[in-house]
Formats: structure tokens, C-alpha cells, sequence
């Protein structure tokens, strides 16, 4: 019965799918595919696919945690420094004959550490992410490029570094993407199918009514950024692989990237808005037009000029959007009720 | 009944969408190799399609480098493209290597971001038939053809050496203003310059070598150091283009001006109003354009098969003449280039 009236008043299933951020980017992936694939030479290798997800796994990885960060209001601008110090110290433990598997893991405890610092600054003493993070930006990075100095290590192990642009078979898709699959179905499971994933949205919305609720928000943010840390050093380690290089200044400017994907994917800065599907899009659609631009001999400017607008122009569309799906539903309220207390109220 | 069909049907058309796009897909790729191996068709200069991948774009040097290479491939008659990343790291670099290398370019030439990063994204070029050609920074050997080298270091040294003696007589006090006290090629030049005046100019003292860290205003104040220490001195020469340009700055303005010869290694829009103003009268550089030129023919001769990149291979390179291949695969664009009040204003760099 209340499912029914429900229904009277809620938007069509089709028209909540189609008025969502995340159908649109996902539709907007589609079309440039298609069009590039029709258009541009060389689009339809699967070389292309290659190089895309290649290129654009270390932002795949990183938008998976840093999706649940921006949806509880906060921003965690170190990671790219933790992608730098995680590399160096790969680095750095390579040259002084520490085995690779090990050097690895510690690379990746540097970066949970990281994501603790930042993440008991901000849940715990109650700093302003951007503020905290800013400062572990620069903290991490300085730290980094310390290690290594200006030099860079670079004679890893042939097996590992084959290993970070190893393809499946013949389909064109690197090895990499299992682990980011694996990797993303386990965050979109803890988002969106868990009481702790409805807590993120919860702390987005409203920190104080998430706490009389029940929700940890300290222990939240702290686990939070413990989980960006330690997939920031991940990413940070296939780089270091991928690219056979070590360096402490690898990956510098990321932070941007990735969050710049994840608005695109219609998460909302403010917090309490945005789902995993919308960011991988937004990921994948900037990497589309990126590399359809590139193989039209593009320059980086322009293209940095064109993705640029395409974020600004999402951010306007928001408004947009919820205004359309708004006046949609009045008139069918409208249409379905007669007059009903709303007309009254507005008169 | 009526939602679930209404469900049912979204999520049919979300299947069928899903569907489309895998085979597109699908399609696509089939559809593209194909086409490959229509447009790849070898490398001979007929269908010459040279890439340029500087360090970075917007940068005064490369475009100066470019604007050469553009001119060679032009003489020709090739297809040249310059692509490149806007901040100079290795990982940006790679996706312009590899979008050449789909393109089956004849030819990469490129500012190496990282000897090592890089490599990989090159070999698979090489692979795919595409020549590579090093200039101004190079990789390890076995990633690149040929390396365009800009200026050997005994060059380097012997044209600072020659130009500070032309300017004060050939005899008296000078200094050194270096960079960072380790930086590895600074000391090899000063090693070089000292044999050099030991053997060529004995009546030359060099009296001392300070260190500005290539910072403009350490370097400003380790010249003003170096003319009270030594009353004496005649010259100074700095091989960093920051050091020279503080050093300038710093003559300009004080009673030594025109007193105290100051050369070195410096680029001509630095250096112009200091130049034109009397402090300066020559300093060296090698010629971008020149060396972008040098590269863009190295490349063209590699792809022509007139050269393998094997020591002793010889080519000719347009109007800078007849070049060989030395060893490690290297090509010597040459002296560096004087820089005077006769001929700086024909350079932006």
C-alpha cells in the first residue's frame, strides 16, 4: 500500500537512472568511445585500450578511496606525495639489497602510516582536512625527494617490472586491472552495501546527526584515510614498476587528477553525495578523451584546456540537473493529484 | 505488473547498451589493426613523419630546438608533429611515446624526462618499426638509435677558456663562478679549463672558484665577493647560465663595468641587455635550433637507412654539413656558439 503511493510520487525508475550524474558520465564514456572508435585513426587498436588503462590505473586506484574521503566532506591532497615517498622508498630499500617482496610491503606500511597521520590529525584532534593535508603534502614530498636525493633508482628486477604492464592474453587489458577490479568491487561493497558505508554518507551530510546515530565519525575518517595511504602506496609501487624508476618526485601533481575524475564522476565536494560507478567513469571518460585528443596530435595544453571546461561544465550541470528532475516531478505530481497542498502553499 | 515490466525493460536496455559497447568495441579493434598495416607501409623519407617530444612545452630552449627540427623536416619534405607534456616528468612523456609509436611514426626524437622511465615506451617504438633519436638529455644507450649530443665537455671548456684570454690580453687574474660544488658536470669543465690554461694561456692565474649553487642571489653575492677578495682579477668566467646572468646583473651595476671581462655559458634572452649595455662581450651556448636541425636529419638518415646509429656511419645534415657517428651511437652537434652584440638578437631562447 505505502509502496504504492510512494510510487505515485517518486520520478519513473527510468528517468532517476537516466537524470544521474553517473548515467550521464557513463553515457558520455560511450558516445566519445564511439565516436573516437569512428573518427580517429589508430582509436580502435588494442594498443589503445593498453596504454588507457595503463595510464590511467594509479588515478583508478587512488578515486576508490578518495571517493569515500570526499563523500564525508573532507580532501586528502597528499596522496600524490604519498606515491612519491611509497616509490622512493621501494627505491631506495632496492638499493640496499632489500628483497623486492619486502621492499613492497614496507613501501606500503609507509603509506598507511601516512594515511594515519593524516588521518588522526583530522578525525581525532579535529583539524581541517584541507588544511592537514596540504601541510602532508608537502611533508611527504620533501620527505621523499630527501631519500633519494635527485638521483633515481632504477635497476629493479626485470620479472617485477615486466609484471606492471603485462597484459591478459590477447584481450588488450593489463594484468594491473585484476587487482584494481578486486580492489573495486571490495570499496563499492563497503560504500554502498554496508552500515559503515551508509555512515560516510551520514558524516557527509551531517558529522553531528551521524554521531547521535550511532556513527564513529573519528573512527571513520581515521580508517579512511589509513585506506587512501595505504592504496595511495600501492599505486606508488606500480608506478615504480611500471615506470622501472624510483624517484621522489614521481607522480607530483597527481592529487589534482584524481580529484578532478572523482567531481567529474559527480561525487560532491561539499560531502554526502556521489557513487563508486560515476567515479570510475569519470575516471575512464577523462583517459578516453585524453587519448582519442592524443592520437589527433592534440597538444597537452589544449587537452588540459578541454577537460578543464568538461569539469567546470559538470559542476554547473549539477544545479541543472536536480532543477530538471525538480520541475519533472512537480508537474507529474501535479498531473497525478490535481491541485494538491503544494499548489495551495505556492499561491 | 506494470513496474516490473517497466523494470524489466530498463534493465534490458542497459543490457543491450552494455552489449553494443562491448561489441563496438570489439569491432573496433579488428577494424583499426587492420588499417594499421595499410598506413604503416615501412619507412622510407617519401612518407618521412617525424614526432618531436620536448621536456616540457612552453619552454623558450625547446621551442627553439622545435622551430630547427620543424625546418629540417620541412627541407625534406616530411610530416613533422611536436607533441609533449606540460610538466617535464617521465610518466607524461610516456603517453606521447607510445601515441607516436601507434601512429607508426618514422621517427621519434626526444628530450629524455628520465634515462631510464622512459625506456620501455621506447622499445615498444622500436619495435613497432619507429626510429628514435636522443637530443639535449639522453637515455641509456639501448633504448635510442642515436643521440644528439649538444656540445662534448673539452668543447665546452676550450671555448670559455679561448674567450675570457681574447677578452683581457691573454694574461692576468681570473676567477670561476660555478654552480653546486658537486655538480658533476661543472667540475668537469673546470677540470678541463684549468689543463687548458695550464697548457695554452700560462700567463692566466686563476686565482679562485666560488660556488653560487645556481641560485640567482647567492651567485650575485659570490660575485661581489670574488672583485673585493681580488682587487686584481680581469675575469670571470661562469658556465651556468644562472650564475652568469647574476654575475652580469650584479658588473652592471658597479664601478668594475667593462673592468672585469665576464663570459661563460648563458642564453641570449638573458643575457641581451647585459650585452647590449657593454658588461658582456661574448659568451657561448650551443644553438638549439641548430641542434633541434641536427637531430630532426639524424633521424631522417635513420630512417632512409643511410645510417644504423653504429659507430663511423656518416650522413649529411643540410646546411650544417657532413656529421659521423661516433661511439656509443653519439652525434656531436659541435663547438658551442659565440654570442655577441653582432648576433644576439637573432635569438629567443
Amino acid at each position: 500500500m505505502s509502496t504504492t503511493t510512494y510510487r505515485a510520487y517518486a520520478h519513473p525508475l527510468w528517468r532517476r537512472l537516466l537524470l544521474t550524474r553517473e548515467a550521464a558520465v557513463i553515457a558520455l564514456v560511450v558516445i566519445v568511445s564511439l565516436w573516437a572508435y569512428s573518427n580517429v585513426p589508430y582509436f580502435g587498436d588494442t594498443l589503445t585500450l593498453t596504454y588507457l588503462l595503463l595510464d590511467t590505473t594509479t588515478i583508478l586506484l587512488i578515486a576508490l578511496p578518495m571517493t569515500l574521503v570526499i563523500i564525508t566532506g573532507e580532501i586528502d591532497l597528499s596522496v600524490a606525495s604519498v606515491v612519491g615517498l611509497s616509490s622512493a622508498t621501494m627505491g631506495l630499500l632496492h638499493e640496499h639489497g632489500v628483497g623486492m617482496a619486502l621492499a613492497c610491503l614496507i613501501a606500503l606500511a609507509v603509506g598507511v602510516v601516512c594515511g594515519a597521520f593524516n588521518g588522526f590529525l583530522v578525525g581525532y584532534v579535529g583539524l581541517p582536512s584541507l588544511a592537514v593535508t596540504i601541510g602532508t603534502l608537502a611533508l611527504y614530498r620533501g620527505v621523499a625527494v630527501g631519500l633519494l636525493g635527485t638521483t633515481a633508482v632504477t635497476d629493479f628486477p626485470k620479472d617485477w617490472t615486466s609484471k606492471a604492464s603485462q597484459v591478459i592474453g590477447s584481450s588488450g587489458v593489463p594484468s594491473v586491472m585484476i587487482v584494481f577490479a578486486v580492489l573495486a568491487v571490495l570499496f563499492i561493497l563497503l560504500l554502498h552495501f554496508t552500515p559503515f558505508g551508509r555512515g560516510v554518507y551520514d558524516i557527509g551530510l551531517s558529522s553531528e546527526a551521524a554521531t547521535f546515530s550511532g556513527v564513529s565519525a573519528k573512527r571513520t575518517k581515521l580508517l579512511l584515510f589509513v585506506l587512501t595511504g595505504a592504496v595511495s602506496a600501492l599505486a606508488g609501487v606500480y608506478f615504480t614498476l611500471r615506470f622501472g624508476s624510483a624517484r621522489g618526485d614521481n607522480a607530483t601533481g597527481l592529487e589534482l587528477q584524481v580529484i578532478a575524475a572523482v567531481l567529474l564522476g559527480g561525487v560532491s565536494i561539499f560531502g554526502g553525495r556521489g557513487r563508486l560507478p560515476g567515479v570510475i567513469a569519470g575516471v575512464l571518460l577523462i583517459g578516453v578523451i585524453s587519448s582519442a585528443l592524443r592520437l589527433q596530435g592534440v597538444t597537452a595544453n589544449v587537452i588540459s584546456i578541454i577537460i578543464g571546461l568538461l569539469l567546470v561544465l559538470s559542476v554547473i550541470s549539477t544545479p541543472v540537473l536536480a532543477r530538471l528532475s525538480d520541475v519533472a516531478a512537480r508537474r507529474s505530481r501535479a498531473r497525478r493529484s490535481g491541485p494538491g497542498p503544494q499548489t495551495v502553499v505556492s499561491q | 505488473m506494470r513496474t516490473i515490466s517497466r523494470r524489466t525493460a530498463v534493465i534490458g536496455a542497459a543490457a543491450l547498451t552494455v552489449a553494443l559497447a562491448v561489441t563496438g568495441c570489439s569491432k573496433a579493434s579488428t577494424g583499426g589493426s587492420s588499417s594499421d598495416t595499410g598506413t604503416s607501409g615501412g619507412g622510407g623519407s617519401s612518407n618521412l613523419n617525424v614526432v618531436f617530444i620536448p621536456k616540457n612545452l612552453g619552454n623558450p630552449y625547446f621551442d627553439a630546438s622545435d622551430a630547427g627540427g620543424k625546418a629540417a623536416v620541412g627541407e625534406l619534405g616530411g610530416k613533422y608533429s611536436q607533441v609533449g607534456p606540460q610538466t617535464a616528468s617521465p610518466d607524461a612523456q610516456v603517453q606521447y611515446i607510445n601515441t607516436a609509436a601507434q601512429q607508426h611514426a618514422s621517427a621519434i626524437v626526444i628530450s629524455a624526462n628520465d634515462p631510464k622511465a622512459i625506456g620501455d615506451a621506447l622499445t615498444q617504438a622500436k619495435q613497432g618499426g619507429t626510429k628514435v633519436v636522443t637530443f639535449d638529455s639522453d637515455t641509456d644507450p639501448q633504448y635510442r638509435d642515436v643521440f644528439v649530443n649538444q656540445a662534448s665537455p673539452d668543447g665546452i671548456a676550450k671555448a670559455q677558456v679561448d674567450g675570457i684570454a681574447k677578452q683581457i690580453g691573454d694574461s692576468g687574474e681570473i676567477a670561476i663562478l660555478s654552480a653546486a660544488a658537486n655538480a658533476t658536470n661543472q667540475n668537469a669543465w673546470i677540470a678541463l679549463m684549468k689543463k687548458d690554461l695550464a697548457a695554452d694561456h700560462p700567463n692566466i692565474k686563476l686565482v679562485d672558484t666560488v660556488y653560487g649553487n645556481d641560485d640567482d642571489q647567492t651567485s650575485f653575492d659570490k660575485t661581489a665577493a670574488l672583485l673585493q677578495t681580488h682587487p686584481n682579477l680581469k675575469g670571470i668566467i661562469s658556465p651556468t647560465t644562472v650564475g652568469i646572468a647574476a654575475a652580469a646583473r650584479y658588473l652592471s651595476t658597479s664601478d668594475k663595468k667593462g673592468k672585469v671581462a665576464l663570459t661563460g655559458l648563458g642564453t641570449p634572452n638573458q643575457m641581451k641587455e647585459y650585452v647590449k649595455d657593454g658588461t658582456v662581450k661574448e659568451f657561448y651556448l650551443w644553438n638549439p635550433t641548430d641542434l633541434g636541425y641536427l637531430a630532426a636529419f639524424t633521424a631522417a638518415a635513420l630512417v632512409d637507412g643511410t645510417i644504423t646509429g653504429k659507430e663511423g656511419d656518416t650522413f649529411k645534415a643540410g646546411r650544417l654539413g657532413e656529421y659521423k657517428v661516433g661511439a656509443n651511437g653519439e652525434v656531436l652537434l659541435g663547438d658551442p656558439t659565440a654570442f655577441n652584440s653582432s648576433n644576439i638578437d637573432k635569438f629567443n631562447f
